[in-house]
């Protein structure tokens, strides 16, 4: 299509494939599904007119109506349970948080209705809920979470947390298509990233979820992340490589069920392992992989297993601040050469 | 009626605004209202809080002077007939419980409705196949209408691995999409916004569905019920809340719950309109229901229905109810919605007493059989406790874990 048309109509079908942004990846994930399965609708703040927050959604109301793409009032707790009872008629919904900062509303709809429901009746909830995570950006403290550890340790949920756009759109069709509650995460560092542009397949494809992935292969060292800390990390490995030191890095992609096998193999592989997450510290989801490292591969570890994560308060606002809160290349550089001396 | 006509208006008014933003025109953006309206009066309005009295409805009296139900009814004898068998099944099915319970067969606490079979019990009956109910622990009678046999209620008090949980919730936490009964989770108020998604989805798969929530004066004070409500009447969903104000939450009465003397009068704040009714006449539950479920069905949207009533017994059978004002509970007695019902189908020439207790033995009969049938239910296998978090062709079940991979 020449550019004079695709300036002309803004918000039209997108292509499939091409070269992409992390954003426009979601995007055609979530249009070619919808095209796909009628069931599938969209519902959140902002999602219609204005085509979402961060316009991960711009254009499909155009396409699909009214009827399939919902504005909701300000209420997350009755997106999540909306979705539920729409889940319960054989829909599909994906439910949008504006931040996921917005989550915390509907802690009691995700883990007490829409994670429950199988188990104590067989009522699979097949529902996305997904929005931007993340830090970095001086948003402050509540546009900036990561909120992946509020959720592990309810049984029901799924969670998933590309990092790339190709993982972006295999993730978001992999969990329309799930029969279980899906929380997607996507870190809005990501969404517009030049460094994240990459040529995406034509082909309709899913990436499992379930599934780590192995961005880096390496001997010395494993560096264990997700999101936005897979670029850290392959940052780090970088600059540690200059240093003679050969860095692992697995990008976890779902965090629950999270791929224990791929971990374990990564650190018999290295013997010394790096966890690196943006959320604080204390209670982040680092002390579970740590703990199943220890209890499983423990005869392969040749040094403690290390975490590199924020500081345990809230994400402050400004820049040095924040600078200072979050895990930055040199904290990984600078732990991973003791951990690789120990 | 009186209230007739408030719900044509109020049906209308809604039916106009949407004419009004439809006529905006294909592609361009509805109409928001937000244009700068007419200059008034004054430099601020006043508006008073909804009325102080609590509304009450009339008391049908027989020629003796006894309570009984509404005559204006479309009922037939025969259905008239099914309501008394659904009323009494409600009452003998939690008298069995609570007998179960003192033999000390019942996992956990079991919690009547004592007082209150009417509201769920009518209301229920208007309904069609096709629409949905979330009732809750007070409404027993409406999980019964919908086709949930007792069986299946006995052994989920007991825990039995026979009942539609296998054990793995209790009472009446489950559901049956084929029968348009989605049960309850503890957490009140969250039921709401279920419905909604409910018919959310009906109207988008062209579906004709209404949907019904239950709730009480306690679960009316909780976020989750006001955003359920509030989203179901901007998308002007068939929704229809009925609220049964039975005095009670726990030990907490109306007076701490909320300021308003009606819970009808909270309809205004959603901008739908609401019914008043005694909820201990089992007509009547019916005949506001339908009222209710047709202007919903019609695209009114969204109904809140209060039902008076008062909840005789405690909270749960261990509840020793010290909290009960001296009086209020032989009054509410006198109001019996069963005996009730019972006196009116006798004056009212519907039934003979013959007939009402060859029913009354039928229901006595069925209530035993299935009582019987879950006690004969095995208690659950343990390890069914692993399965079935996730779809176990995608995740495995979660077996309790082995310490250094081996078994004690």
């Amino acid at each position: 299509m020449s550019t004079a048309a695709k300036k002309e109509h803004k918000s039209n079908r997108p292509e499939r494939g091409g070269v992409v942004t992390f954003v426009e990846a979601i995007r055609q994930g979530l249009w070619e599904e919808m095209e796909r399965d009628p069931s599938v609708f969209l519902i959140g703040e902002d999602v219609g007119s204005y085509g979402g927050a961060f316009k991960v959604t711009d254009g499909l109301l155009d396409e699909f109506g009214e009827g399939r793409v919902v504005d909701t009032p300000i209420s997350e707790a009755a997106i999540v349970g909306a979705a539920c009872g729409a889940a319960l008629m054989g829909m599909r919904p994906v439910a949008e948080f504006q931040f996921i900062d917005f989550i915390t509303p509907a802690f009691d709809m995700l883990t007490n209705y829409a994670a429950k429901c199988r188990y104590r009746w067989g009522a699979g909830i097949a529902a996305v809920f997904r929005g931007p995570c993340g830090a970095g950006v001086h948003a402050g403290p509540f546009h900036s979470l990561n909120a992946e550890a509020f959720f592990m340790n309810t049984a029901g949920l799924k969670m998933v947390e590309p990092s790339t756009a190709y993982d972006a759109k295999g993730l978001i069709k992999a969990a329309i298509r799930d029969p279980d509650p899906v929380l997607f995460f996507e870190h809005k560092k990501l969404y517009r990233l030049p460094r994240l542009r990459e040529e995406i397949p034509e082909d309709d494809y899913t990436v499992e979820i379930g599934r780590a992935r192995t961005r880096r292969e390496g001997r010395d060292l494993s560096i264990i992340t997700f999101g936005a800390q897979v670029l850290t990390a392959l940052d780090a490995a970088e600059e540690l490589e200059r240093e003679g030191l050969d860095i692992e890095v697995i990008d976890l992609r779902t965090l629950a069920p999270m791929d224990k096998e791929a971990i374990l193999a990564s650190a018999r592989r290295t013997s010394k392992v790096l966890i690196l997450h943006e959320a604080s510290r204390t209670g982040g989801i680092g002390g579970e992989i740590a703990a199943a490292i220890c209890e499983e591969a423990f005869e392969w570890l040749d040094a403690p297993v290390v975490r590199v994560a924020a500081t345990d308060t809230p994400v402050p606002y400004s820049p040095p601040l924040e600078e200072y809160h979050l895990p930055q290349v040199r904290d990984v550089v600078s732990a991973a050469r003791r951990l690789a001396a120990y | 009626m009186k209230t007739t006509k408030t719900a044509e208006r109020a049906g209308k008014g809604a039916k106009d605004k949407a004419k009004a933003a439809g006529a905006a025109g294909n592609g361009a953006r509805e109409s928001n209202g937000a244009g700068v309206a007419e200059s008034g009066a004054q430099a601020f309005i006043f508006l008073p809080p909804p009325r102080a009295e609590a509304l009450s409805v009339s008391d049908p009296l027989d020629e003796r002077g006894e309570l009984v139900c509404t005559n204006e009814t479309t009922l037939t004898a025969e259905q008239m007939l099914e309501l008394y068998r659904w009323l009494q099944l409600t009452r003998l099915v939690e008298e069995k419980l609570v007998n179960l319970y003192r033999q000390t067969k019942v996992v956990g606490g079991v919690f009547r409705s004592l007082g209150q079979e009417a509201t769920a019990v009518g209301t229920a009956y208007a309904l069609r196949p096709t629409d949905f109910v979330a009732p809750l622990i007070r409404d027993l009678g409406a999980v019964l209408v919908k086709g949930i046999r007792p069986r299946d209620i006995f052994a989920q008090y007991m825990a039995k691995a026979w009942g539609p949980s296998e054990g793995r919730d209790l009472n009446i936490h489950f559901g049956d999409v084929s029968k348009g009964f989605i049960g309850p989770i503890s957490h009140l108020g969250d039921m709401i916004p279920v419905m909604t998604g409910i018919v959310l989805a009906a109207r988008m798969q062209k579906k004709d569905a209404v949907a019904v929530a239950y709730i009480g004066d306690g679960g009316m004070s909780t976020g989750a019920f006001h955003e359920g409500l509030n989203f179901a009447a901007v998308q002007r969903l068939p929704l229809v809340i009925v609220a049964e104000h039975n005095w009670y939450a726990y030990s907490t009465p109306t007076s701490k719950q909320c300021a308003v003397a009606n819970l009808a009068d909270k309809a205004g704040a959603y901008g739908i309109p609401g019914y008043v009714v005694d909820g201990n006449d089992v007509v009547a539950c019916y005949e506001v229901m339908k009222q209710a479920a047709e202007f919903a069905r019609g695209g009114g949207g969204s109904v809140l229905i209060e039902a008076k009533t008062y909840r005789r017994k405690g909270h749960a059978e261990h509840d020793d109810q010290r909290y009960i004002p001296a009086g209020e509970l032989e009054a509410w007695e006198k109001r019996d919605p069963v005996e009730r019902y019972d006196r009116h189908l006798i004056s009212s020439g519907v039934a003979t007493r013959e007939k009402l207790d060859e029913v009354l033995a039928d229901v006595r009969r069925e209530v035993e059989e299935d009582a019987a049938w879950a006690e004969s239910s095995p208690m659950p296998e343990a390890e069914k406790a692993a399965y079935n978090v996730f779809d176990n062709s995608r995740v495995p079940p979660a077996f309790r874990p082995k310490v250094f991979g081996r078994d004690e």
